[in-house]
């Protein structure tokens, strides 16, 4: 199997390490990463679920926009992943 | 408005195969695809595929997948990936499109829905921690990408996606610490329940999960012997210490578009949900749009790529590129290769249902 570059991201702040062109979200679950959001209402935790971009639950802020589906969106280096609480705000990458 | 003779969304194992045969026989084809890349779930298949000694047994999911590829590329199959296909119009001529930012419409005689399937969820305190996750969201993390979900996986449902993803977990390096089946006895295939328990995974039918627990992620799991009555058996709860709990418990037709074109639908709890009725060709109760694969009723891959076929020789000869006679002969070796896929005990309960629903659509 063809692995893209590895590359480097930030997720909440730190580096880490992935491969280019593989989902935002298995970059993030190879670096030990289960949380990838908090719900709206009841701020509980939210991880991946169906991991081919139906369910939503993956959904991140990623380079200042909010509700990315990781599990489809492929990596780039450089990109700023957030975890995302509830509809997230656009614009923010901090 | 782009315009085509016919547009397929999904491409898929159907979808390709749809285009594919309509392709060759020279209809301007255009398929729709919101992924990266074609192929639809086959190439998360790293297995051999069972079934009909005719159709593709004993080959590879991803094989299978890399020749469909190979061969629509050959027949000149146009695929437009990164485009949702988000809205049907125009008595189900129109497509809304939605591709980067940009909003496109296509408009086309003849439109297969080749939109595949959804996993099936169970609701349990703590269904929505991190860690619960569809057993074939674990397969495409897995055979896909290479990352593991979790070490130590509670698999719940024995059918053959619970047995096979069990068993490629293990491959991969990870801990099944059970299977848990609510009925009494295991869903799949024999053999390849067996691989799993020659391998140590205990199969625990007539059983289920009652909850996950943990901080933030799943921990625990909590497993319990249920009755005749699904009730659960007091004193039976057990605990394992699990990081992942994968559900193998069927999957749905993802047919909205259907839905929103006015098709007609019935519930067929053998075939997933809700299907929208079709005939003989595949057509929906609206001319001209028609539906195959997993959205027309859960089934096999290879099922699925036989339906697609069907549709494609369909929407050729209504174009006049193929005969009626050339038709006929093309569609009287797909239905016996249908044949031969819809035999044994799961195949002969899925035909029987097939025929239902093609007689309710009339």
């Amino acid at each position: 199997m063809n692995k893209g570059q590895e590359v480097e991201f930030v997720f909440d702040g730190k580096r880490v390490k992935g491969y280019e062109g593989e989902p935002i979200a298995t970059a993030l679950l190879a670096s030990g990463v289960k949380v990838f959001r908090y719900t709206v209402k009841s701020g509980s935790p939210r991880g991946v679920f169906c991991a081919i971009g139906r369910c939503t639950d993956c959904v991140m802020t990623v380079d200042g926009m909010p509700n990315v589906r990781t599990c489809i969106t492929p990596l780039r280096g450089g990109l700023i992943v957030q975890t995302q609480k509830g509809l997230g705000s656009w614009g923010d990458t901090r | 408005m782009i315009e085509t003779e016919f547009a397929v969304v999904g491409a898929g194992p159907a979808g390709l195969s749809a285009a594919l045969e309509a392709g060759r026989a020279g209809v301007k084809t255009l398929v729709i695809d919101e992924n990266q890349a074609s192929g639809g779930q086959l190439f998360k298949q790293i297995h051999k595929f069972f079934g009909s000694k005719e159709h593709w047994a004993g080959t590879r999911g991803i094989e299978i997948g890399n020749r469909l590829l190979m061969e629509s590329e050959k027949a000149g199959v146009k695929v437009m990936l990164d485009t949702v296909a988000w809205g049907i119009f125009d008595g189900g001529k129109v497509l809304a499109l939605k591709q980067n930012e940009g909003i496109r419409r296509v408009h086309a005689q003849n439109i297969l829905l080749a939109t595949g399937a959804s996993e099936n969820a169970l609701a349990f305190p703590g269904w929505t921690l991190p860690g619960v996750l569809g057993a074939g969201a674990a397969q495409t993390l897995v055979n896909l990408h290479r990352v593991l979900p979790g070490m130590k996986v509670l698999m719940v449902g024995s059918g053959n996606v619970g047995l096979i993803v069990s068993y490629q977990l293990l491959q991969a390096g990870a801990k099944i610490v059970a299977v848990v089946e609510a009925l009494p006895k295991i869903g799949g295939y024999g053999v390849h329940a067996s691989k799993i328990r020659r391998m140590g995974v205990p199969i625990l039918v007539s059983h289920t999960v009652k909850e996950a627990a943990g901080d933030g992620k799943v921990e625990r799991a909590i497993v319990t012997q249920i009755d005749e009555q699904w009730h659960p058996v007091p004193g039976t709860e057990r605990e394992f210490e699990v990081d992942t709990i994968c559900m193998a418990v069927g999957l749905h037709p993802l047919a909205e578009l259907a839905w929103i074109a006015g098709c007609q639908f019935a519930y067929i709890a053998e075939l997933g949900g809700h299907v929208p009725l079709h005939g003989k060709n595949m057509e929906t109760t609206i001319p001209g749009l028609y539906v195959a694969g997993d959205a027309a009723g859960i089934g096999e891959a290879t099922a699925a790529m036989e339906e697609g076929r069907l549709v494609g020789v369909d929407v050729a000869r209504r174009l006049g590129r193929l005969s009626d006679r050339e038709a006929e002969m093309l569609v009287s070796e797909i239905e016996s290769r249908i044949e031969s896929i819809r035999s044994g005990p799961f195949g002969d309960m899925l035909r029987e249902v097939k025929k239902k629903l093609i007689e309710r659509r009339g």
